[in-house]
């Protein structure tokens, strides 16, 4: 939601990033306000997930030029786990297993983690495991998924579920969501975005990145951003989904490049 | 031991060393073992301590064994059950404590009921015996095996389980063998006979009360009838100055199953034989974990032999190095000329902690049947970056993501443990290790 008093989390401008030495991210800006949701999508290869990996600190990628405050903050001067504790969320497109973990284990140790960095009080086996199984309603998890190891084995459906499910337990101040719709089906999706929708506040705000207006249709955003060739080429509301939808992003690069081009001539 | 021949052969001076003096040197009442015994001891006058020219123990440096003098054990430590009691486990109650080596017969809990034993050798009746002569040193060859010949010639307490015909042992037998004193050599020793139709499952257990160099040299045989069950534990936590050198010999009857995990984390210098026979239909499950750092070597050998048809056998070892540990895995596994419709598989994976962590794996496949389906395969790498990125991600610091993760990659062998506090109690060594390993 757009609100009156709300703050900027996040802030980024004329962000360049590179992987391997090839640069994906070309000069980016992007701001992010508390409360707000926003969608980023755009055609393959546009650099939707590299901005996403990039937030989140994943060391593949080398941020050559721009800036990114988060909450006042340089969020490249924070490691990884710094970025976590602070409340920068990134659910995985595509989650890791890890066999030999339990997951009910590994989720009481991150959210004890980032508790106790935070200052709040950790909790104990026994309470964590009323409050995880509380969480786990909202996402209609079975509590089976708490004695399994972390992923090993899950359909996609149920690890993207894990995913909000963290994103529940970590309560963070801006979630980043990379393609957290693909591999879900119809129930699936909507008992995903029906969580994800609960988790919204007004202190902290979502990023979708999609490729599919279809998540839209239960996540509604407050801006959609369409991302091509490692920038941002247009910011519309939700009705510039739906005008993708049925057009295709074709249109907008074209439209893009005139306006460059007009820009240059003038 | 003496200076000539010392000169003359300076491997089998060592051994004369280590066998100078030992007052367990009685003559059992058995002949047979007696002869045994003899039988090793002039293998021995032949044999020679390995070197890295010896193939078998290439990357294998046992010469700083061989510089230290190692004592017989003269008396047996005088252990009370509260000394020991944190090594007990609650599932397995049936327990033969041996001390150096030495049978402890105040700490164990031994088991007879008709043909059923559970006990030191010395308890065996002539009938035990008669049941017992036809394994003993028959399993483990000693002719080329100096260690095993070692064990052999100084034969006294083995830790003898028999158990009969269509036996079931609901309760794993544990056999604790605990270190208790600096510069001795012991040589445990275990035989396990299942006869046709049992079931039972076997922990090895060797421990220490002190961080103390010593030698131990222990040889297990174990013998499965047809249609057997056995599954056979072992844990190696010597203390980390402790030369540890060991041989398994596996006979595997008709339709039997032997399946095995076995865990390496102590010693500084530690190297396992396991040898598998496996008769037509018989099937093995051999898996392994060695869990080093610092300046350990872990060296463990598997052979598997599908000497008869419809073998079936499945290995995964693992070793996790850290540190400038050294790890060395070689997996032999040979199939026989008409051992057709064999099923084999055979995977080594290792995880390298450090820039100075080595591993070396050698799987090898020798064939001689030729409709057989065998597959088997190597990995050695480091913690995959995308993994660590994730844990960070979620608050995690970077040892921590680093620790779970090399935990989680030993936890696959260690789950396959049946004995559920063995399990445990092994999940937070391995917990303890992996965070100051990373």
């Amino acid at each position: 939601m757009i609100y009156q008093e709300s703050k900027t989390l996040l802030e980024v401008r004329g962000l360049r990033a590179t992987v391997n030495g090839v640069e994906i991210l070309k000069g980016l800006d992007f701001t992010v306000k508390s409360g707000e949701v926003h969608a980023i999508m755009g055609p393959n290869g546009s650099g939707k997930s590299t901005f996403a990996k990039v937030l989140a600190g994943h060391t593949a990628y080398e941020v050559t030029a721009g800036s990114a405050l988060f909450e006042g903050k340089n969020l490249f001067d924070l490691a990884p786990e710094e970025r976590a504790r602070a409340g920068v969320f990134l659910a995985f497109q595509y989650p890791i297993e890890i066999p030999g973990v339990a997951n009910s284990q590994f989720l009481r140790l991150t959210y004890n983690t980032v508790r106790a960095n935070r200052g709040q009080e950790e909790l104990d086996p026994l309470e964590f495991d009323d409050f995880v199984r509380e969480k786990m309603k909202l996402l209609e998890m079975s509590p089976d998924f708490l004695g399994r190891s972390v992923n090993e084995g899950f359909s996609g459906g149920e690890k993207k579920r894990n995913e909000i499910l963290q994103m529940a337990l970590l309560d963070p101040r801006l979630a980043i969501l990379d393609e957290t719709d693909s591999g879900l089906d119809i129930d699936a999706l909507r008992t995903v975005s029906q969580g994800v929708n609960q988790l919204a506040n007004k202190e902290s705000a979502i990023v979708l990145v999609t490729h599919y207006q279809r998540l839209l249709n239960y996540i509604v955003p407050d801006f959609v951003h369409v991302m091509e060739a490692g920038r941002i080429v247009k910011t519309g509301d939700k009705s510039l989904a739906l005008e993708l939808e049925t057009r295709g992003y074709d249109w907008v690069a074209a439209e893009h490049q005139a306006a460059a081009v007009v820009a240059v001539v003038a | 031991m003496s200076t000539v021949s010392s000169i003359r052969r300076p491997a089998a001076g060592y051994l004369e060393t280590l066998l100078a003096g030992q007052p367990q040197w009685r003559a059992s009442s058995l002949a047979w073992i007696n002869a045994l015994r003899k039988q090793a001891v002039s293998r021995l006058n032949v044999l020679t301590v390995p070197t890295l020219r010896d193939e078998a123990w290439r990357f294998t440096d046992i010469s700083p064994l061989t510089r230290l003098s190692f004592q017989p054990v003269c008396s047996a430590a005088d252990l009370q059950p509260a000394d020991i009691e944190r090594f007990y486990l609650e599932d397995a109650t049936t327990r033969l404590v041996f001390v150096d080596g030495v049978y402890a017969p105040q700490l164990s809990n031994t088991l007879r009921d008709g043909g059923l034993m559970v006990a030191n050798l010395s308890a065996a009746d002539t009938a035990k015996a008669a049941a017992i002569e036809p394994h003993l040193g028959h399993h483990a060859a000693f002719v080329h095996n100096v260690f095993a010949a070692l064990n052999t010639a100084v034969l006294q307490d083995v830790a003898v389980i028999l158990v009969p015909r269509n036996i079931t042992l609901a309760m794993p037998v544990h056999l604790l063998f605990i270190a208790t004193q600096a510069e001795v050599a012991s040589y445990p020793r275990c035989l396990l006979v299942a006869e046709s139709g049992s079931s039972v499952t076997l922990i090895e257990d060797y421990v220490a009360l002190q961080d103390e160099a010593y030698f131990i040299n222990p040889v297990t045989e174990i013998a499965l009838a047809d249609q057997a069950h056995v599954n056979h534990i072992r844990v190696q936590r010597d203390s980390a100055k402790a030369f540890h050198i060991s041989n398994c010999a596996v006979s595997v009857g008709r339709s039997s199953h032997y399946q095995s995990v076995s865990v390496a984390l102590g010693a500084q210098i530690s190297r396992y034989n396991l040898d598998v026979l496996l008769a037509e239909g018989a099937e093995c499950v051999v898996d392994g974990l060695a869990l080093i750092a610092d300046s350990q070597l872990a060296d463990t050998h598997t052979s598997i032999d599908h000497a008869q048809p419809n073998g079936v056998s499945r290995q995964l070892h693992k070793c996790i190095v850290g540190g400038s540990a050294h790890a060395v895995f070689n997996g032999k596994v040979m199939v026989r000329q008409g051992a057709q419709r064999t099923d084999s598989s055979q995977s080594s994976r290792n995880l390298l902690l450090t820039g100075k962590a080595q591993v070396d794996t050698n799987p090898q496949l020798e064939i001689f049947a030729d409709d057989v389906k065998c597959a088997h395969g190597a990995t050695i790498g480091q913690l995959d970056n995308e993994e660590v990125f994730y844990l960070k991600s979620r608050g995690l610091s970077d040892n921590v993501a680093r620790s779970l993760l090399t935990y989680a990659f030993g936890a696959e062998i260690i789950d396959r443990i049946p004995v559920a506090s063995l399990k445990r109690r092994l999940e937070l060594r391995m917990l303890e290790q992996t965070g100051s390993l990373t």
